[in-house]
């Protein structure tokens, strides 16, 4: 019991001492990377990296970015989402088993292999470069949350349908007026789980936003990264600031919702 | 029993779901089913970037995209390099995440505060957590200072041979979280009737492991090996930020990369698309060995 107590305090050591060091790194108004640099002291802590990388790339308007592209990603992925999970789970038509089928066969597509072709169709065939809608095109639905909905619609009981159905209900209102109230958890939690995709994807909006105006936080961080950082004063306390900044929302929305990341996993990784 | 006229036995009870999946199955033939084939397409034509609505012709070229990709030096590294670092990531998740969720699943104190803090990484950007390994693992960083004379020369990200199993230990930190509480999942369904048999037997805590656990969590491990394969195959992020574009000379490229590279940047999308399914191909054919490797004792 010893053993595994202390196998789990090194775990946790080592997951979240770099999350510390972030902090501490960003606050640094000169970078000491020696062993008591780890240590808060108080004449080297500054605001000022906040500052620089607000100057270098416009926090503001990146994080305007970020929130626009995963806000439709959200906002598709409840509209046609829930319709989609409802449909799989409650519905009996033609083709159900095929479209649940393609559902989980999407989850072992690998994405990256669909960046080049996408990107030739989005950006040279559909001239949708540098704009939200082609940023968002590709995230729209998220399979995951789908899946997730349909397990909670599926848990409802029959007789709820039945009867809604032989009061004459269509099966919009029945899906908006007795299915949805009863499945807001589930809904929470496909949110959850749609967020941290686009907030943290980094690979199709830095293919197609070149315009500094348009890109997300973690594009125009890495830019700052691979490019500006070597000319600043304190390179590391700006990278630093700004990843705290692009981590905070996500830890922060995970924290407090923990235990509805943690049964979305259960759900979808292991009875899937 | 409802009876069912002749239109419901060909649309189904509820037609109207038709229309309600609709959306999602126009999503997937636009965003999955069609590039792929188009990717496909390409790989096997002349294909170059033109203006939008020109009119270009674009000639079948059989096997010349894969004959370019499989004759150059650069793609074949990146694919060993993806190798060593499937061959670092994989065993090391699997390892690793079993033992603490094992670990775990036993903890009666501070469950939630493990449970959170391993999942803190997997939640957090890459991007945001690279710069932190940046600023602890170069030559003057942390890890470096405590480490002193033990220190690798040159450092960890800028030497050739020990850049990719940075890059693959860094990985397997970030993602090690889902895999935890995929298995920790999964020992919920390990029977205590076994445990209480092996009592019984008068194992020891180590051959309980070994002959409960591990068989117990058999169906996990194989999602868990192919999870991480596809993952580590579509690295991109890390080594494009972590080792400044797959540094140093190409060490830690990775195929993602250089598809990246060649498809897009120099403007050769059927030699990227090439590549790509020349990787699909890849971690299919490394799927169906791990399965059997794997799964073999499930059936």
């Amino acid at each position: 019991m010893k053993l595994k107590f202390a196998g789990l305090l090194i775990g946790a050591f080592v997951f979240l001492f770099p999350f510390y060091y972030m902090l501490i790194g960003s606050l640094q108004a000169e970078p000491d990377p020696s062993v008591g640099g780890a240590f808060p002291s108080p004449g080297n802590l500054t605001g000022h990296n906040y500052a620089e990388i607000d100057q270098a790339i416009h926090l503001g308007r990146s994080l305007l970015n970020s929130g626009i592209f995963t806000g439709g990603v959200i906002l598709g992925t409840l509209v046609f989402g829930v319709l989609a999970g409802y449909a799989l789970a409650r519905l009996q038509f033609r083709g159900r088993g095929l479209v649940f089928n393609l559902m989980l066969l999407i989850q072992v597509v690998p994405f990256q292999l669909l960046t080049i072709p996408l990107y030739v169709l989005i950006v040279r065939s559909y001239g949708l470069a540098d704009s939200y809608l082609g940023m968002i095109l590709p995230f729209l639905i998220n399979s995951t949350a789908v899946f997730v909905f349909r397990q909670y619609f599926l848990q409802l009981p029959a007789e709820l349908f039945d009867a809604a159905r032989i009061d004459g209900a269509s099966e919009l209102s029945i899906l908006w007026r007795v299915a949805v109230p009863l499945v807001r958890p589930a809904l929470l939690t496909g949110v959850l789980l749609t967020f941290i995709g686009p907030w943290n994807e980094f690979l199709w909006p830095f293919l197609i936003t070149k315009q500094q105006d348009l890109q997300p936080l973690a594009v125009s961080l890495s830019n700052y990264l691979t490019t500006v950082s070597a000319r600043a004063a304190n390179p590391f306390g700006a990278v630093l600031a700004g990843a705290c900044v692009l981590a905070a929302p996500a830890v922060t929305l995970f924290i407090v919702f923990q235990r509805r990341f943690i049964s979305t996993n259960l759900s979808s990784g292991v009875k899937g | 029993m409802r009876s069912r006229g002749p239109l419901g036995r060909i649309l189904g009870e509820h037609p109207v779901g038709t229309a309600f999946v609709t959306p999602y199955v126009v999503f997937l033939a636009a965003v999955f089913a069609y590039p792929l084939g188009f990717a496909v397409y390409m790989s096997f034509h002349d294909y170059f970037f033109t203006a939008p609505g020109a009119i270009v012709e674009r000639p079948f070229v059989g096997f010349d995209n894969y004959v370019t990709v499989l004759s150059d030096p650069a793609v074949r590294r990146a694919f060993g390099n993806v190798l060593v670092f499937l061959v670092i990531n994989v065993p090391l998740t699997v390892v690793l995440s079993l033992l603490l969720a094992n670990a775990l699943n036993a903890a009666i104190r501070w469950r939630t505060f493990f449970r959170v803090s391993y999942y803190v990484p997997y939640v957090t950007a890459s991007v945001a957590v690279v710069g932190v390994w940046l600023f602890l693992f170069n030559s003057n960083g942390l890890v470096n200072s405590v480490l002193g004379p033990l220190a690798p020369d040159p450092s960890w990200l800028v030497n050739s041979s020990l850049a990719m199993p940075t890059v693959a230990i860094y990985v397997t930190w970030k993602q090690l979280g889902f895999f935890i509480l995929l298995y920790l999942a999964a020992l919920q369904n390990v029977s205590g009737d076994l445990y209480e048999a092996a009592d019984m037997d008068g194992a020891g805590r180590w051959q309980r492991f070994m002959n409960v656990t591990v068989p117990g969590v058999r169906p996990a491990t194989t999602l868990v090996v192919l999870l991480a394969t596809v993952t580590g195959a579509n690295l991109f992020t890390e080594p494009y930020l972590l080792t400044g574009g797959g540094g140093p000379d190409g060490a830690s490229a990775s195929p993602v990369l250089i598809m990246y590279q060649r498809g897009i940047e120099q403007g050769n999308p059927d030699v990227g698309s090439a590549i790509g399914v020349l990787l699909v191909i890849g971690v299919l054919l490394l799927a169906l060995v791990e399965r059997r490797f794997v799964g073999k004792e499930e059936s």
